[in-house]
């Protein structure tokens, strides 16, 4: 269980995450979605203690990270996947973090093994690729067995079969019981991954729901037409709080009205329905949309 | 893989955060790297050698010598020559010691594993410390009797029981230890590698060079106070003048270190990771 509460960071004059507040349960993938620069990492920070907050709290089950007499069987971090002296092996790196908490070397080896660097664990981690350094940082944050994982991209720069390794991952340790919280840039990689999910723009809260709500919320929905008699049933669709455009196709794009209502509509005046589709705008078009107005870097036209 | 991975095997751990394991761990940190053999070894080669050379060149020039040089004769202190270039080696290291987890982001992890802070900066002292400190005894004793030998043809060298020389071998391990330990807590406050390393050279090698250029009588006021000139005191056998005594001076460079020490300390605690 990770708390939040009116969490703020400025340096200097830039207000990097601004009163925050949200609360991360036990039991599923939570998501922490928002653009570059929107705060994610800073909260991040200061959830494990890292930077101090210039207003607000951090709680983990309660207390602040840094009351816990052993952090490492409460939380697990992953903040930036090169964590690690280039000269170190892997297998010492973990050694080190372990000897904090006396954690017995036979640990050390069952993360290794969990996150298969069995066979480059005792090479120096200043040659591993970024997908090694990945999963190095994953054993790191998994070495005290914690009941809370903050992991922040974990899936930046891993090829398709890690991105299903860390997606397969963290549902199970989810589904253990333990409170998970994630970042991400991806709306489509969080849909897959996470139910629930926390979406901030320049360090303030946008959203606080479940992936489902995201989706049914945030989607525009529409229905697509196709017909030879498209502008008799644009006439006869016709309402107060129906909008309906073209596309180039031909086809009517509706909103207002639902596929059934469109269908027996045609049905009554004996129109010919080539196609009648729900359209749901994707994800990510949705978690675009719903921060295109606290994007920190944008590209102009 | 299975599920049961994730979760320990069984009666695993129930560890916290004690002083003893924070010890550990950056003995593990220090004992991990190459670098640290690399450094023990030229530092012991160096020490050694230098002593070696200056010792044989020594016993040459002693023939020579004006006798009011001859009177202030110390065989012991050509012996330990070498703590110029150790000085730098062990503060270098240590320097790195601490910058390096900053320069990789290991200090990240460090610091969350050990959120209290200053264990981690006192564990990394006492025990980079320690290790100087047998270094640098070993180097200062095989120096010393290593650079005694080119004196014995001509009956010039001293023993460890004569007068002052135990103190000046022992001295100058400690004052070597001393720098490492100032590297350390220059690199705290500091945070960068070519940061730290500055500050350590420029004021144990060139705040005594820049001093020179002072009017004499400033001069002959501040140099016996600079960290280094007051720290090296320990390290002859004679007084001279403008110079503090051998144990004094030692004291005043331990208490720099110690200041510097203390506020990193407080900056480590204070600032953001
Ligand atoms: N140490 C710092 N000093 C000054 N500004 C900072 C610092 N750390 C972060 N910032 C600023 O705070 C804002 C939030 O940064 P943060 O790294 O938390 O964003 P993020 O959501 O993780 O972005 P990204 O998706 O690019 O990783 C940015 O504008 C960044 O420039
Ligand atoms: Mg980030």
């Amino acid at each position: 269980m990770l708390e939040a509460s009116a969490l703020t960071k400025r340096y200097g004059d830039k207000t990097a995450v601004d009163h925050l507040t949200f609360s991360v349960r036990p039991g599923i993938v939570t998501g922490f979605l928002g653009p570059n620069g929107a705060g994610k990492s800073t909260t991040m920070r200061m959830l494990i203690g890292l930077d101090l907050p210039t207003e607000g709290r951090a709680t983990v089950r309660g207390r602040s990270y840094a009351d816990h007499p052993a952090p490492l069987h409460e939380v697990g971090a992953m903040l930036q996947a090169r964590a690690v002296h280039p000269g170190r092996s892997a297998r010492d790196h973990l050694r080190t973090l372990a000897a904090t908490h006396g954690i017995p070397s036979r640990r050390v080896d069952e993360v290794i093994d969990l996150v298969g660097l069995r066979s480059v664990a005792t090479r120096r981690a200043g040659g591993f690729s970024l997908g090694m350094a990945q999963r190095l940082g994953v054993a790191a944050a998994l070495l005290g067995d914690p009941a809370t994982l903050i992991l922040d991209e974990p899936v930046n720069g891993l090829d398709p079969e890690g991105v299903l390794w860390i997606r397969t991952l963290l549902k199970r340790l989810a589904a253990e019981g333990r409170t998970v919280f994630v970042s991400s840039h991806l709306m489509s990689e969080m849909a897959l991954t996470a139910e629930h999910l926390v979406i901030i723009g320049r360090g303030r809260l946008l959203a606080d729901c479940s992936v489902a709500d995201f989706t049914r919320s945030a989607a525009k929905n529409t229905v697509r037409a196709r017909t030879p008699d498209a502008e008799l049933l644009r006439t006869r669709l016709a309402g107060p709080d129906v909008t309906i455009t073209g596309d180039d196709t031909g086809d009517l794009i509706v909103s207002g009205r639902t596929a059934e209502q469109i269908g027996r509509i045609a049905a009554g005046l004996g129109i010919v329905l080539y196609q009648l589709t729900d359209q749901v705008a994707s994800l990510e078009e949705a978690f675009m949309e719903q921060t295109k107005d606290a994007t920190e870097y944008q590209a102009v036209a | 893989m299975s599920a049961d991975f994730v979760t320990p095997s069984p009666a695993a751990f129930h560890g916290r955060v004690t002083q003893t394991r924070v010890l550990h761990s950056e003995w593990l940190k220090l004992s991990t790297i190459r670098s640290t053999y690399i450094t023990a070894a030229l530092t012991l080669v160096v020490t050694i050698g230098l002593a070696i050379v200056t010792c044989w060149g020594q016993s040459d020039h002693y023939a020579w010598m004006a006798p009011d040089l001859k009177a202030r004769w110390d065989p012991a202190g050509w012996s330990q020559i070498g703590f110029t270039f150790s000085q730098l080696s062990i503060g270098v290291l240590g320097v790195l010691t601490v910058t390096g987890e900053y320069t990789s982001g290991m200090i990240r992890a460090t610091l969350g594993a050990v959120p209290e802070r200053w264990p981690v900066l006192e564990a990394k002292a006492a025990v980079f410390g320690a290790a100087a400190l047998v270094l640098s005894m070993i180097g200062c004793l095989a120096a010393f009797y290593a650079g005694q030998t080119m004196f014995a043809g001509k009956h010039i060298g001293t023993t460890l029981s004569a007068p002052g020389v135990a103190r000046e071998i022992f001295g100058t391990a400690f004052y070597v230890t001393l720098v490492g330990l100032f590297g350390i807590a220059l690199g705290a406050l500091v945070r960068s590698t070519p940061g730290g390393i500055s500050c350590l050279l420029g004021i144990i090698t060139i705040l005594p060079l820049v001093a020179r250029g002072l009017p004499e009588n400033w001069y002959n006021a501040l140099a016996p106070y600079l960290p280094s000139n007051a720290g090296t005191d320990i390290t002859r056998l004679y007084h001279t003048p403008h110079t503090l005594y051998p144990w004094p001076g030692f004291g005043l460079f331990a208490l720099y270190v110690a200041g510097t020490f203390a506020v990193a300390t407080v900056l480590l605690k204070r600032r953001d990771a």
